[in-house]
């Protein structure tokens, strides 16, 4: 297994209150992804395990353009990863952040 | 000179050599080695009916049973490589130079083969295209091929599943060859007579039933959300934006996804009735749910489907069929249609390049070429105009006389970002390439050459390759659609969002479409079962299809 | 905790074979009443997958807690046949068993575990094995304390292995048509006996021998639903009014049913034949039947229901 951590700045909090989300399942090509609202406004931290090692640089592109776009300021974002592809990530990670703006 | 009958004398002899093993026509099951022995001579070009989905599999059996000391170096010419027999008998002598299009399954064994030099190559067509050189120059000495029953003197009914016999049968009969038949059953009088019997000179009864494989089942089960997504952006950015009624859909499960959303998310849209409603497709069960809701007028098939019969029976206001009620399929014709009659192909492919070139070759297989490159074609013999082919027109046109301007068919590659295990489809070249020079083929397997592209859909957006003006922004559009790929992440971000702001790439928001509504719950069907329902209870899937 | 977006979508819409573990128990209890155990936050995950280089999940695959049930307090346990096939490992089977052991304390009007397992996970077999027995030994505890244990069952994974067993102490079972109900598994039984004797491929073979038709038409399951969340949920609540008493009498009653069951059937070939034996008119009709039609045929077996179990 592969343990990966992104930490970004972001410009402003992830908009809702709802403390923590999880969505998503374990599986072949899928992942779960669990988002708690525990960090400052301005930060958002997330933390990566998959089985598929060496492609550190993929998940950076992904984790950067999700904070980009969505600006999830607060959020801990923790993924078990069952080998899912690029895609299937940056969706999971929008349906998550728009449960935590519910 | 004087000499003008000599191909036909070798064929009377042939067939009365034959004669020794039939009772009329009719010969069992247990001679059929004999009857091959008999008819064929060394170097005979053979037709050895494998198509996309039936298989003359007992004649098949039967060649690979023949003694290669008195069969031997024969010149197969035949659509489909399908069945391990149709391998076998390069393996035993039997067999030495092929032709051919298709060889999905054996994809694998062939490119072996090859590289090993088992196989003479001529060469991988498209299907058109072998069709073509059956009149030509690849006319077959003796045609095996396959049907559902036949009556005593050789009127063949084929059943849904015509498929290329009418062609291999033509140029065979007609052309002094001698054609064997082998068919589930004799009966006394046949359903239909899709071959008239005087261009078969033998039946064989088969052991069991012609083997056809359920090629075109794609179960709603394994639909994902990209695929959903990039369904979304096909119907509302291409189909709604040219209005495209005529098309072909591949096989994949991409162009299914859009089969499944046509009755929710089309209808949604206002559509029906303006996209989709003349087809030349295989009668795919999730086309059902479309067709049962008015979207479809109607369809001309390659072939049929396992299972489908009884919905097409049911249905002859969509389908072609026979007198006898049973779908009528002809993978020439269909071709010819796709070719020339329809303004859209879309379909996937394994691997995009630079250019958008595209393959489904990779490094140790050589599945072939099937119809997709005649489909995946724009057909310069086209002459009747139509607003979805002059629109594309248009919009390709960089120079020159628009009074003198032609239309441009649709091409459109539907692909996701990512293959199976993280392969990426966007590369920077091609397999094709590397396997071209490993077995030393003069032509690299590149299944849609780049300047029939027009637009590549993945679930970062649409590429519209008919707006590029030079190789460069052709490049940036593809790359801009390239997802996480290294390709993609190779982009130039400032040109790629240029291209965007003309329209050139279009992401989902550009088009009205928000990534997270891509549910499964837009699917019209979620499950084989639920395909069942739509049809009334008149399909009949497969066992492997079912979970009831 | 916030689940799956589709926990909003109307319970009559969501099928529960499609469904996550998460959304069919949000989904299937009161809007708003469930009260997690456990929950992914805490982070109880399998200490044994990552010594074989496989991804864990944050609840180990089962989602366990309190909710209520038409305003009835229930526990309720569902797996995640996604995960790992819903197999039970060592968190996941201690968190049914402290589920079931916290009912004694706890008295709800019922216990419900939503089975979608393939049995034991074989990474972690041992303490998977001792959580099956010490669930099937809680659950005849729940019953004895006059506590129903349903199980209803219609996942992807089925259930299977050590979760057929488990499903067998439960006082009522509701299934659907995609559920299966068996211990040794199609591809378990091939390996072992032979692709003559089952072909494991042959899914209408594997249907209708461990599906839910079969089960429900020999009494096997107590109820057959739609593939609906609603319909679940409404299976539920009928099967928790009428759970038999965990007496004597009860299991003399399912030693006889089960005798006899193997008296009646135990020569045929095919569970058309045993459809046969039960009067079904056309057996070979069976697996397309529709809802209704199949409600029909049910009231006119009569092996469907009983007394016993």
């Amino acid at each position: 297994m592969e343990s990966l951590t992104f930490r970004h700045t972001t410009k402003k909090p992830l908009p809702g209150s709802v403390p923590s989300a999880i969505t998503g399942v374990v599986a072949s090509g899928n992942l779960e992804i669990l988002l708690e609202r525990v960090l400052p406004p301005d930060a958002c931290e997330v933390a990566i395990e998959t089985p598929i090692a060496g492609y550190g640089d993929v998940w950076e592109a992904v984790v950067a353009d999700f904070v980009a776009r969505a600006q999830p300021g607060g959020l801990r974002i923790s993924i078990n990863d069952g080998g899912a592809r690029p895609d299937t990530v940056s969706l999971r990670l929008l349906q998550g952040a728009r449960l935590m703006e519910a | 000179m004087g000499e003008w009958r000599g191909e036909r004398r070798a064929r009377d002899a042939r067939i009365a050599a034959g004669r020794a093993h039939a009772d009329g026509k009719v010969v069992p099951a247990g001679a059929v080695v004999d009857l091959l022995e008999s008819i064929l001579r060394p170097g005979d070009r053979v037709c050895l009916e494998g198509d996309n989905q039936k298989q003359a599999d007992c004649l098949a059996r039967g060649l690979s049973a023949c003694d290669p000391d008195k069969i031997h170096d024969l010149h197969m010419v035949q659509s489909g490589i399908v069945l391990p027999e149709h391998l076998d008998v390069f393996e035993t002598g039997i067999a030495k130079r092929l032709d051919y299009s298709y060889s999905g399954p054996q994809g694998a064994r062939i490119a072996k083969m090859l590289y090993g030099g088992q196989i003479e190559l001529g060469a991988v067509h498209t299907y058109l295209e072998l069709f073509a050189r059956y009149f030509v120059d690849l006319t077959p000495n003796v045609a095996l091929i396959a049907g559902v029953s036949a009556d005593r003197n050789g009127n063949l009914y084929t059943g849904p599943n015509t498929e290329d016999t009418p062609t291999v049968v033509e140029a065979t009969a007609f052309k002094n060859g001698v054609v064997v038949a082998q068919v589930n059953e004799i009966v006394d009088t046949v359903p239909r007579v899709d071959i008239p019997g005087d261009r078969v000179d033998f039946v064989v009864e088969a052991d069991t039933p012609f083997y056809v494989e359920p090629l075109f089942t794609r179960d709603p089960a394994a639909m994902t959300e990209t695929q959903i997504l990039i369904a979304m952006m096909a119907i509302k950015g291409i189909y709604a934006e040219y209005g495209i009624r005529r098309l072909n859909h591949g096989i994949g499960f991409g162009t299914a996804a859009i089969e499944l959303l046509l009755p929710t998310y089309g209808e949604k849209l206002g559509l029906k009735g303006k996209i989709a409603t003349h087809w030349a497709l295989n009668p795919h069960p999730t086309l059902i749910p479309a067709i049962e809701s008015g979207w479809v007028k109607q369809v001309h098939c390659f072939g049929s489907e396992v299972g489908m019969d009884r919905y097409i029976r049911e249905r002859p206001d969509i389908f072609f069929t026979g007198a006898d009620g049973s779908l009528r399929s002809n993978r020439a014709f269909c071709q010819t249609a796709g070719l020339y009659a329809c303004d859209m192909f879309i379909g996937a492919t394994l691997q995009i390049d630079l250019m958008g070139h595209s393959s489904t070759v990779t490094q140790s297989r050589v599945a072939g070429f099937g119809g997709a490159p005649n489909m995946g074609s724009d057909p310069h013999g086209r002459r009747h105009p139509s607003d979805a082919w002059m629109k594309a027109g248009r919009e390709g046109q960089i120079v020159g006389d628009p009074a003198l301007m032609r239309g441009r068919k649709l091409v459109v590659q539907l692909v996701e970002t990512f293959g199976d295990k993280l392969v990426p489809t966007f590369v920077e070249k091609l397999d094709a390439l590397e396997l071209a020079k490993k077995i030393g083929l003069e032509l690299a397997p590149v299944m849609i050459y780049a300047d029939d592209v027009t637009h590549i859909v993945t679930e970062e957006g649409i590429a519209n390759l008919l707006l590029c003006r030079d190789a460069d922004e052709r490049e940036q559009a593809i790359r801009g659609v390239a997802g996480y790929t290294e390709v993609g992440r190779g982009r130039d971000r400032t040109k790629v969002e240029a291209l965007r702001a003309r329209g050139v790439i279009r992401r989902p928001e550009d088009l009205g479409i928000e990534p997270l509504d891509a549910d499964r719950a837009l699917l019209a069907a979620k499950s084989i079962k639920d395909l069942v329902h739509w049809s009334g209870g008149l399909y009949e899937p497969p066992a492997r299809f079912r979970n009831w | 905790m916030a689940g799956d977006r589709a926990a909003s979508i109307d319970p009559d819409a969501l099928s529960w074979y499609e469904a996550t573990a998460r959304q069919r128990v949000l989904a299937l209890t009161d809007p708003g009443s469930f009260r997690e155990f456990l929950p992914p936050t805490e982070r109880r995950m399998s200490p044994h997958l990552p010594l074989f280089d496989l991804p864990r999940a944050f609840d180990d695959g089962i989602v366990v807690g309190r909710a209520r049930l038409d305003g009835e307090p229930v526990l309720i346990a569902a797996q995640e046949g996604r995960f790992m096939g819903g197999a039970f490992g060592e968190v996941h089977g201690g968190k049914l068993v402290g589920l079931l052991r916290a009912a004694l304390a706890l008295k709800p009007k019922a216990v419900l575990i939503l089975f979608d397992t393939g049995g034991v996970r074989l990474q972690e077999a041992n303490a998977g094995e001792t959580a099956i027995a010490e669930a099937m030994r809680a659950i005849v505890d729940v019953r004895v304390a006059g506590i129903p244990v349903i199980g209803l069952i219609g996942g992807r994974a089925g259930c299977y292995g050590g979760g057929g067993l488990i499903a067998g102490t439960c006082s009522r079972l509701a299934v659907s048509e995609g559920g299966r109900i068996s211990v040794s598994g199609p591809e378990v039984i091939e390996t072992n006996k032979g692709a003559e004797e089952f072909d494991s491929r042959d899914r209408a073979l594997v249907w209708r021998t461990m599906g839910g038709k079969h089960r429900r038409l020999i009494g096997g399951a107590d109820a057959f639903c739609a593939d609906t969340v609603s319909a679940f949920r409404k299976a539920a609540r009928d099967l928790v009014g009428r759970a038999p008493a965990f007496d004597l009498d009860t299991l003399e009653a399912e030693q006889a049913r089960l005798e006899a069951r193997i008296d009646r059937f135990g020569d045929c070939r095919d569970a058309t034949d045993v459809w046969a034996r039960l009067g079904v008119n056309d057996p070979e009709s069976v697996p397309a039947m529709d809802t209704d039609a199949f409600a029909e045929t049910v009231a006119r077996s009569p092996e469907a229901d009983h007394d016993a179990r």
